[in-house]
């Protein structure tokens, strides 16, 4: 059975295609020239910060509905590379600029202000039914977590542990959080012991924890908070007594030393354009209340006051 | 037709053997049809209680947020509607293209046989490769950085239309040589051939190859990630060089926040993938069973 008007239509429409095809490649040739109709501030680069950011983009644009800022999460390193081209407004990120990166925004002309914008604790946690780990040395998670560790019974930790099996979980390699607590438990960023359950889902490593009895992992402050009924959280003692991780003592920088600061990094081009200032101000102005709405811990007053004053 | 040198009661027994290994093939099919459900159905029912008490007009109407109950799905319902279309729109005649030549115009020489065996090869590249190709090319190259809806598209029309080619192939392959042969004989080319008898048939098997590629399509969200990275977006895109976030991003998003709140506003958003996804295909079966046309005998 032939069907030659099907042809009468499919030829229009192959015509019709042709043509939008043409039409969005010279659109798009247009509009890269032009610029979108509203004004936009570009924000991308980690997702350990992109809940601050979206919260403090989304009240500021209460004020200023006619501005436009999207926000990505690449991550730290994605979103410097983007950065450093001058490609993007603000750089979310979980740690400093690396030197490499200072430099090819050196190269590239690109002048930018470092920002603090909250703090996270880093918390591990135990199952809800362990009662005996509710503080630990930093030696002691040391000798649990380093690259040639071999642990894997709590009594090897301390010998009045019970005789329980140990199972570890935590970030996968590719993690901010993995990076930091390396690098402030072990001493070097990325050595880590690696026979323990990873997942770059934090919510996974809440299950994990919750559902095994000899289980330990470490995650964001805010995936404790939001799971305390189902987790026990560990104190760490850094050599001045058990300090659990909670607003205050993370705020005053006594949970050490697994307290890190969040940053923003602002383009200085782009802080010339007066909604990128106001925007800023408002950022830091705001973060403390919308850091901790997120989970997050804001600074003190005076800290970010003096980082407004500081803005030229 | 039976062996002479059996008895009655060593057939009998044959006979018993085949009937018990014919009941053991059928339960373990029905077995593995089961499963599959079974598993499909825990899944949407899943999805379903936790999702649908979110679902509501405020959330298809509304930009995301930090507040799950003020969080919406507007803007990546938007954006995969864009991504589908544009990607359907590039992929559905370069790919039905493709088949045509490889089936119908080129010989079947060593070039034309590595020109297909590197297309199956393609079909099996994980797709982040496809986002990290699309950003270099399209977004880098032929949009000077600007990471719009057209990339998005195209990147994604890469990752499809191997699927697309095969399917068509396929499609191609059946239609009755016969056919073709007939419409030779009245005297027609190959083109007409081809316009004529073989797309007319082909026309179902490709249909279900581009429904199965766009469903793919409208599920990806690694090259999104990397083309578009945007996962808080406060508008509708306006046009094909407008920047965008999709549905899987926005789901992937959610489920990774810490509040508990976020995996129902998570579910809600599944199911809405749902939807436009089984619309899609359901748009797609009802224009296959159109133009669905049997062989008569």
């Amino acid at each position: 059975m032939l069907r030659p008007d099907l042809f009468k239509y499919s030829k229009s429409a192959l015509i019709v295609a042709a043509f939008l095809i043409v039409g969005i490649f010279s659109a798009c040739g247009d509009g890269v020239a032009s610029g979108g109709a509203s004004a936009e501030i570009l924000i991308d680069g980690s997702s350990t910060v992109f809940p601050i950011s979206q919260a403090v983009a989304e009240e500021f644009r209460k004020e200023r509905p006619d501005l436009q800022i999207p926000v990505g999460i690449s991550g730290t390193g994605g979103g410097f590379k983007r950065f450093v081209t001058g490609e993007i407004d603000i750089s979310d990120a979980s740690r400093p600029m690396k030197e490499s990166e200072r430099a090819e925004a050196a190269e590239n002309g690109i002048e930018f202000t470092e920002l603090t914008v909250a703090y996270d604790g880093l918390s591990l946690v135990i199952n809800k039914t362990n009662d005996f780990a509710a503080c630990l040395t930093v030696a002691e998670l040391k000798s649990i977590w380093e690259p040639e560790s071999s642990v894997d019974n709590w009594n090897q930790v301390r010998a009045e542990f019970p005789d329980k099996k140990l199972r570890l979980y935590g970030p996968d390699t590719d993690s901010g959080t993995f990076d930091y607590f390396t690098l402030a438990i072990n001493g070097r960023e990325d050595a880590s012991r690696s026979d323990y359950t990873a997942s770059s889902d934090d919510n996974v490593l809440v299950q994990g924890v919750s559902g095994d009895r000899g289980g330990m992992g470490y995650f964001g402050f805010a995936y404790y908070t939001e799971n305390s009924e189902l987790l026990n959280v560990i104190s760490v003692d850094g050599g001045s007594g058990c300090i659990t991780p909670s607003v205050e003592s993370i705020n005053d920088g006594s949970y050490a030393p697994l307290s890190r600061p969040m940053f923003i990094y602002v383009n200085n081009f782009s802080l010339q354009r007066p909604e990128v200032r106001q925007f800023i101000e408002y950022y830091l102005n705001n973060a403390a209340l919308l850091a901790e709405e997120v989970g997050y811990v804001g600074l003190s007053e005076a800290d970010y006051q003096a980082q407004i004053d500081a803005l030229e | 037709m039976t062996n002479p040198a059996a008895t009655p009661s060593s057939r009998q027994k044959l006979h018993a053997v085949r009937v018990l290994r014919d009941r053991i093939f059928v339960t373990g099919f029905v077995l593995a049809v089961v499963i599959g459900i079974l598993g499909l159905a825990a899944l949407l029912f899943d999805v379903l209680i936790d999702g649908l008490p979110f679902l509501n007009w405020h959330f298809l109407t509304s930009y995301a947020s930090r507040k799950p109950l003020d969080s919406g799905i507007l803007a990546p319902l938007a954006g995969t509607v864009w991504i589908v279309v544009m990607t359907a729109l590039f992929t559905v005649p370069i790919g039905v293209g493709t088949a045509i030549y490889l089936e119908e115009f080129a010989s079947k020489s060593r070039f034309n046989r590595l020109i297909e065996l590197n297309i199956a090869n393609l079909a099996g590249v994980p797709s982040v490769i496809y986002g990290l190709l699309g950003l270099a090319v399209f977004v880098q190259f032929l949009f000077n950085g600007s990471r719009n809806l057209t990339a998005g598209a195209l990147t994604m029309t890469l990752l499809v239309l191997p699927i697309v080619v095969i399917a068509s192939q396929e499609a191609i392959k059946a239609v009755p040589s016969s056919y073709r042969d007939a419409a030779y004989a009245m005297g027609a080319n190959r083109w007409q051939v081809v316009k004529a008898v073989v797309l007319p048939q082909a026309l179902p098997g490709m249909m279900s190859g581009i429904i199965l590629a766009l469903s793919r399509a409208i599920g990806e969200s690694a090259p999104i990630l990397i083309i578009s990275s945007l996962v808080w977006v406060t508008f509708v895109p306006a046009s094909p060089d407008s920047k965008f976030t999709v549905l899987p991003l926005q789901i992937f998003t959610w489920i990774s926040q810490p509040q508990h709140a976020f995996r129902g506003i998570a579910a809600a958003g599944i199911i809405v993938l749902l939807i436009v996804l089984l619309s899609m295909n359901g748009i797609a079966i009802w224009i296959r069973s159109r133009y669905q046309t049997r062989p008569e005998q």
